[in-house]
């Protein structure tokens, strides 16, 4: 049903362009019978040129007079007629907006939407979008699609093309409290609907596999509920899974003869390892074997025999000290032991291989130490695999590895412009998709990421950000970045994100889907295609 | 006073503005009320009553106060019946428009209207049918007159405003937007003329 004020005949008009530049927006000025109260930052407008239809958002609204004398004695309550005569002659609204694209002639276009090129004429109408308008420009829900949510005031679906989406690396931020986790969980299930991409979840708080927690406490079901047999759910903490009655498919186990010096790099800060402690490591490893290295110093006692082998490797005393110290933070965990029986990450790539999604939960291993050094090692490795099999695939007849998106959180820790550089996921971020391998990072600092990976970045996701620097550094390098700013500064705390990037036609405010309830769960069946018997099988086991 | 009344004879007439005398006595249009009057049998002049003024009919002989002994003002009038005679009421219209091949246009005609001439109240249907178009107001406020032009539009707006009945308001903030339009420069004088129809405009 739609809302009475979007009649599809009659659009509503707003106003006229008054001045304008394509670098710099359109102004416009509002009908007085358009209030300036109605008006939206980030929604959608349409404005009739005298050849083209130019589609564009609100960016900014203010107010102006004709004289600044009406501003030395204003009109106010006590005199209505007057400030209903000066409305929209002396005393008007304007809208300041950001086009960005052009839709045909007629809503019917014969060519779909085109990057702007050019800016209206003088006096060209500008009408509130219709959900025809809309839908032209952001197509319809389809097995490339997915229904993300809806644009501000309107019930149109706006859907990401997901097949544009895993062709990079994508970023979903935003500060804490703003909804991510509900976002990437149903950017998730996107992906295991919609692309070809298996998904390789590092999963910090347990959010993603079996069930997760909304803010107010209930529960909401996440991948395996919903798709049980399309993702396994890995754990680092048995007990805590079994607990918290999470069906597992593995326990990952990690051994110490696993960590590489590589591995240590993007622990220093977590570790408080000095810079010469983190060099030393490659040495020792020289020294001792890749596998034994780190058995081998914890081993090493405080004698002769120890002092002569540093000094032989010209690492001061200090400097082992910390590393030492360090070392012995690892040893505690709890997944880790000297050696692991079997190999986790062969284990992770048969699953990946075979079409599953792999959903790695940490139990009570929540803090950052353990989250990186786990996500790290493992990722190194697959990317590896997936670096070998892929170079195979252009030599020979054998099909590449499946495309693999890995999700992060706590971007920040991994892509900060220190470890960026020598780190598999600064790596990743900036091959896009040479081995297959993308990301997803999820951060609620993206300015601790370093400004090369962002600019990587292909389709962002931010709900709302209020750090200035913050704001920046997601918006480096977006044309019409002045004004996005505004209409990012203004998201709502929840359920309201700012969208743009490869994977839409233009930046889009949307009010995302609900997620949570049991018409949310059977919505996401409907749009996909399963077999009638097992929708109908699946459902009923949902609603019990 | 009836809708369509004749309200006086043309006694002066040129271009832009002409006067008229009234038959009797005060029988005055209204300020600002919208009268008509023709150069030829074919062709309608339109305009404004902007001035109206009662006195003697010779130009050098002054009234003398004659009512001291009354007791009321209808009294000194039966009393002295000659002053039917020696007194003239006239009014001074200010030209704005004039009816051609069935259009009404809202600049000067090509002629002044004709001595002798009847000039006519215009009806509450002529009055609606040539407000729709508020060009006028442009040439109004352009005019030189002893009674100011925001007095003038004002009272010219009051009377319009009242052929509309329940639209009145409507039509009376539209006219105050084309001032608006038309006075961006001086928001002093807008202010002035909408003063002069905030009561009216009282919806």
């Amino acid at each position: 049903m739609m809302p009475s004020r979007e009649n599809l005949e009659t659009p509503r008009r707003l106003g006229v362009v008054i001045e304008g530049s394509l670098t710099h927006g359109i102004e416009v000025k509002l009908d007085g019978s358009a209030s300036v109260e109605d008006m939206a930052v980030g929604r959608y407008v349409t404005i009739q040129g005298k050849k083209r239809r130019f589609f564009g958002m609100i960016t900014d609204v203010s107010l102006g007079v004709v004289d600044q004398r009406i501003n030395v004695t204003p009109a106010d309550a006590s005199e209505p007629f007057l400030a209903e005569v000066l409305s929209g002659i002396s005393t008007y609204g304007t809208l300041h907006i950001l086009p960005m694209l052009t839709i045909g002639t007629d809503v019917v276009g014969a060519e779909g939407p085109q990057p702007v090129k050019t800016v209206p004429s003088h006096f060209s109408a500008v009408n509130v979008a219709s959900q025809g308008d809309v839908e032209l420009v952001f197509g319809g829900e389809d097995e490339k699609k997915f229904y993300i949510g809806t644009p501000l005031d309107m019930e149109t679906k706006i859907c990401l093309d997901l097949a544009e989406f895993v062709k990079r690396s994508n970023g979903i931020f935003g500060k804490s409290g703003t909804g991510k986790t509900f976002l990437t969980r149903l950017l998730l299930i996107g992906m295991l609907q919609k692309s070809t991409a298996v998904n390789l979840v590092f999963d910090m708080h347990n959010e993603y596999g079996w069930e997760g927690r909304s803010e107010s406490g209930y529960k909401v079901k996440a991948l395996k509920q919903l798709f049980p047999e399309r993702v396994a759910v890995f754990t680092l903490d048995e007990e805590s899974s079994r607990r918290r009655r999470v069906s597992t498919d593995a326990v990952v186990r990690l051994g110490y003869d696993d960590i590489e010096p590589e591995d240590i790099v993007l622990l220093r800060q977590t570790l408080n390892l000095t810079e010469p402690a983190v060099q030393a490591t490659y040495q020792l490893a020289r020294r001792f074997g890749d596998k034994k290295w780190i058995q081998a110093c914890l081993n090493m006692e405080n004698n002769e025999e120890t002092q002569a082998l540093l000094k032989n490797l010209n690492i001061h005393e200090a400097t082992f000290g910390n590393l030492r110290r360090g070392l012995e933070a690892i040893r505690r965990l709890p997944f880790l032991s000297p050696t692991a029986q079997e190999n986790p990450v062969e284990r992770i790539l048969k699953y990946l291989d075979s079409g599953m999604n792999v959903v790695l939960e940490f139990g009570r291993y929540t803090d950052l130490t353990a989250y990186i050094l786990v996500a790290n090692l493992l990722s190194r490795r697959i990317y590896n695999q997936y670096r070998e099999r892929t170079e195979k695939a252009l030599g020979e007849e054998v099909k590449p590895p499946r495309p693999l998106v890995i999700t992060i959180e706590e971007a920040h820790k991994f892509l900060n412009p220190e470890v960026a550089n020598q780190t598999i996921f600064g790596t990743i971020a900036r091959e896009m998709r040479k081995y297959n391998v993308t990301l997803l990072v999820i951060d609620q600092r993206p300015s601790g990421i370093d400004e090369e990976v962002m600019s990587q970045i292909g389709t962002k996701i931010t709900c709302l950000l209020d750090n200035e620097r913050d704001i920046d550094s997601v918006l480096t390098g977006v044309s019409g970045k002045n004004e996005l700013r505004s209409v990012l500064a203004r998201l709502e705390a929840k359920q309201q994100v700012l969208i743009f990037g490869h994977a839409v036609p233009m930046p889009v405010v949307v009010r995302t889907r609900e997620y949570g309830s049991a018409e949310s769960y059977k919505s996401l069946f409907e749009s996909n295609r399963l077999d009638s018997q097992r929708i109908e099988k699946e459902i009923q086991d949902l609603w019990g | 006073m009836e809708d369509g009344l004749r309200v006086g004879e043309v006694i002066e007439s040129c271009t832009t503005d002409f006067a008229a005398q009234c038959y009797e006595l005060y029988q005055l249009p209204p300020l600002g009320s919208l009268v008509k009057a023709h150069w030829d049998s074919a062709a309608i002049l339109y305009g404004v009553v902007y001035k109206a003024a009662t006195a003697g009919i010779e130009p050098g002989r002054r009234p003398i106060a004659r009512g001291q002994d009354e007791p009321n003002e209808d009294e000194v009038y039966r009393s002295n019946p000659q002053l039917l005679k020696l007194l003239r009421s006239e009014f001074s219209v200010l030209v704005i428009g004039y009816l051609e091949e069935g259009r009404i246009r809202q600049y000067l005609p090509p002629k002044p209207a004709r001595i002798h001439g009847f000039v006519h109240l215009c009806t509450a249907a002529e009055v609606k049918q040539f407000s729709q178009s508020l060009d006028f107001l442009n040439f109004l406020l352009k005019s030189r007159l002893d009674i100011g032009v925001e007095e003038l539009t004002a009272a010219t707006l009051r009377q319009m405003g009242k052929v509309y009945g329940v639209e009145k308001h409507a039509f009376l903030v539209s006219a105050g937007k084309e001032l608006a339009t038309l006075l961006s420069a001086d928001y002093n004088q807008l202010k002035t003329i909408l003063k002069g129809l905030k009561n009216d405009a009282i919806a």
